[in-house]
């Protein structure tokens, strides 16, 4: 190989440029089992984008965020959430807040803003993978807006999930990795961060009947 | 410039084209047909239907202007440009210089345009409803198929056809990012573009739903074969665009006369693998509604653009 982008490069370019087109498709998904399924997709290639990111550079401690990236995004929190469906009985979403094609035209505007911003950002970094740093902030800000447009609670959680993908890949690709313990904190956070939410869930069903949220902006029965 | 055997390789490739794209049509249909557990119909169907359509008399409608006549051919010669243009032996094509991608973009509009005239000539309800339908259709797909071009222009340099195969196929392997978005996109649109199950169904005559089949209706004799032959040459041109755009390996480079004649099986083999996805694809899918048709195409627009987007952050700069 003598182009200028040398091959580990560009697979982990390839793997984040497909978060990014999970990002979209979890955007634009309506059944509640598929949007699960998508944020496994999505966490299994953040895995092959850390592990590739590990075997190139050889650092240890990228094979263990890769190995908990493995057993945490792509098999215990969809499985919790395979769950939690399961028991809640919801099957899909009712129409977002947004109708779906209007949110896919938000979020390509939200993703040219995120490459226009970390376009600076990333001249500071000097890993081979820089450029995936504006795709990881565009992930980021696709789980904002799936969280805000979403009625449903879990398709929220889901969206909060995905925010924590991003996450991650900006720090695998501008300085490949956090330390240790931080890596190692946020990731039990979130796990139980799921958990406790599992947990509210079925509160929010028995007051309210219902998994909507908006619900829970009224103040007093009527 | 234009040497002899280019012009041999460009009247051979056009006449493969007229000869393979019923074969297609009808490989398609037997697909479609062994995914869906039933007897599949013979290979050649396609073949057969053509013959007895060009046997039988034009019965024409008493108000069909000569538009309602002349459409036809000038349908059939635009696909047969398409199938001219678009690289699938070699890329030695004298008639490439005379299209790029953008105008091949402008003949498949002049095409539809025609159809959905010739839908309206008579004055039926059925024709008008599949004309404006088509036109939907094509306004929402021809903007995205643009954005795939653009982001392949931008990876060739060049809106050139020819160019763009050579720098994919004979380049050293470089992943594209973009490619993968530009790709899903382009899939999208050819299923639009070519009346497939998304967004049209081929097969079907319900009022209800269809596009393609409501505006050639009025349409018999030879009138009929020319636009079903047509309707085959499209499926055709689209596929070999897919093929040479994404799939570009094996196509002759120059006027190498050995390696276009490897490059024919290969083309078949390929063409076959692609009609069975597309089978795949017709079969897992249910038919969306008219008014989901453009959510559809949407997103394949958008992904075109996410396609540009990740070129210009990726695979540009470093």
């Amino acid at each position: 190989m003598t182009s200028s982008i040398p091959l580990s490069a560009q697979l982990i370019n390839l793997f984040a440029a497909v978060i990014l087109l999970l990002g979209f498709a979890m955007l634009a998904q309506r059944r509640m089992l598929s949007l699960i399924n998508l944020f496994a997709l999505q966490g299994f290639c953040l895995f092959l984008a850390t592990l590739v990111a590990a075997v190139t550079t050889g650092q240890v401690h990228l094979f263990y965020s890769a190995g908990l990236t493995l057993a945490l995004k792509v098999l215990l929190l969809p499985w919790i959430l395979h769950r939690l469906v399961r028991q809640l009985k919801v099957k899909r979403e009712v129409e977002a807040l947004i109708n779906i094609p209007t949110t896919m035209l938000v979020g390509i505007v939200l993703v040219m803003v995120a490459f226009n911003v970390a376009l600076p950002i990333s001249e500071l970094s000097h890993t081979i993978t820089r450029g995936t740093l504006g795709i990881a902030l565009a992930v980021v800000m696709l789980a904002f807006l799936m969280m805000i447009t979403r009625q449903k609670a879990i398709s929220q959680v889901v969206g909060f999930l995905s925010m924590e993908n991003g996450l991650f890949l900006a720090a695998t690709s501008a300085t490949y990795g956090m330390p240790m313990v931080v890596e190692l904190g946020i990731a039990l956070d979130v796990l139980v961060g799921v958990i406790i939410l599992g947990v509210f869930f079925f509160q929010i069903r028995d007051q309210f009947d219902s998994l909507d949220i908006r619900h829970m902006e009224k103040l007093k029965d009527n | 410039m234009i040497s002899i055997s280019g012009l041999l390789g460009q009247a051979f490739a056009i006449l493969l084209a007229l000869l393979l794209a019923p074969l297609l049509s009808g490989w398609v249909g037997q697909c479609r047909a062994w995914f869906q557990s039933r007897t599949a119909p013979p290979l050649l169907l396609p073949y057969f239907m053509l013959q007895k359509l060009f046997n039988k008399d034009v019965v024409l409608a008493h108000n069909a202007s000569s538009l309602f006549r002349a459409a036809p051919f000038v349908i059939f010669g635009c696909m047969v440009l398409a199938c001219a243009i678009v690289p699938t032996l070699s890329t030695d094509l004298p008639f490439a210089p005379a299209a790029d991608a953008l105008a091949l973009v402008g003949v498949f509009g002049l095409a539809r345009i025609f159809i959905a005239l010739a839908g309206m000539d008579v004055g039926t309800a059925f024709g008008s409803l599949g004309g404006r339908r088509e036109m939907l259709v094509g306004f929402l797909a021809e903007p995205a198929l643009l954005m795939v071009f653009f982001t392949l222009a931008m990876i060739a340099q060049s809106t050139s056809l020819v160019t763009i195969v050579e720098t994919l196929a004979y380049r050293e392997l470089v992943i594209y990012p973009s490619l993968a978005f530009a790709g899903i996109a382009f899939t999208f649109v050819s299923l639009a573009e070519n009346a497939r199950v998304p967004v049209d169904n081929p097969a079907t005559h319900l009022e209800l739903t269809m596009i393609h089949e409501a505006m050639i209706l009025e349409y018999s004799g030879r009138h009929l074969a020319l636009i079903e032959w047509a309707a085959s040459l499209k499926l055709y041109a689209y596929s070999c665009l897919g093929l040479a755009l994404f799939f570009p390996w094996g196509i002759a480079p120059g006027d190498n006369f050995f390696a276009l004649v490897a490059a024919i099986p290969l083309l078949m083999f390929k063409l076959a693998i692609g009609g069975f996805l597309l089978a795949g694809i017709e079969t897992v899918n249910a038919k969306l509604r008219i008014f989901r048709a453009p959510e559809f195409l949407g997103t394949a627009f958008m992904l075109a653009v996410l396609g540009l987007l990740v070129r210009l952050l990726l695979e540009v700069r470093v």
